[in-house]
């Protein structure tokens, strides 16, 4: 398991990259994440993002899209704008989270 | 591995080569509950990677986007032997309905949406829905009593055009 550090502080990636301790993650690792997939973080984003942690939390695992849509009322249109192609997948690494692994 | 910034460390590839240009076209078929979810669920899914994505609404799948049915798909459990039900049973009147009844409650349970919303959501993210000519002449159908979502009524040539290089799944 690759061990970065950033900022005097180690966290941990899985092989692909996504944290595998949602607690290592903050708002300006979250800024560094989104831009090596080329997102700029508007507040917008940080809402879906702070719904996706904050679900997680509580139901100990990632919400899906669906999910995100249902429970978090964000609008499937929008995710897609705010991140592109492959929303569930962007938002969970933005967020600091494995990504989901619900179908729907 | 040890790395010292976050520039050295792995990213997901979500973008977007591999995935470029990537086509995929289900034909529905079928107008049954359960012939109609795994269509859904992978267009979806595909939608979700960023894949181009095509219903065809053909035959009984029709049901799937008629307005007066779309609401109301069935579940027919006989002649079904995965059901493990005999089909004695199962070909009592009413069973059906509780047949229904008990499939669309485990995929309620899943939070996965009923068919009417499951399409808005895939119209929403992007999926192009299509019905197919011959069937709409054959059931008297026009747009009006399609889903709004859909497209557009087709011919077979026009699906040839339209599916060309893509990967596409008969249901």
């Amino acid at each position: 398991m690759p061990v970065v550090t950033v900022h005097d502080r180690e966290i941990h990636l899985d092989d692909e990259g996504f944290l595998t301790d949602p607690a290592e993650w903050d708002e300006e690792l979250a800024r560094e994440l989104a831009a090596n997939i080329g997102l700029e973080l508007t507040p917008r984003h940080l809402e879906v993002i702070a719904f996706a942690r904050a679900d997680q939390a509580e139901q100990g695992e990632t919400p899906t899209l669906r999910r995100t849509t249902a429970v978090g009322g964000f609008p499937t249109k929008e995710l897609f704008q705010l991140f592109p192609k492959k929303p569930a997948k962007k938002l969970s690494y933005v967020a600091g989270l494995q990504k989901p692994v619900g179908c729907v | 591995m040890t790395a010292t910034d976050l520039g050295t460390a792995p990213v997901p590839s979500f973008d977007d080569e591999d995935e470029g240009g990537r086509k995929l076209v289900l034909i529905c078929s079928k107008g049954s509950l359960d012939m109609a979810y795994p269509a859904l669920v992978l267009a979806n899914a595909a939608l979700g990677e960023g894949i181009e994505v095509h219903i065809f609404f053909t035959f009984w799948g029709f049901e799937i986007i008629n307005k007066k049915t779309m609401g109301d798909l069935k579940f027919v459990a006989m002649g079904n032997p995965a059901t493990h039900m005999p089909n004695a049973v199962m070909g009592l009147p009413g069973m059906t309905a509780v047949a229904t009844r008990m499939m669309r409650k485990q995929i309620a349970e899943l939070d996965v949406p009923e068919v009417p919303e499951f399409l808005d959501i895939i119209h929403e993210s992007g999926g192009h829905l299509w019905a197919c000519r011959m069937s709409a002449d054959m059931n008297r159908l026009t747009e009006g009593d399609l889903y709004d979502g859909v497209e557009g009524i087709i011919s077979a040539t026009d699906f040839m055009e339209l599916s060309q290089g893509a990967q596409i799944i008969f249901i």
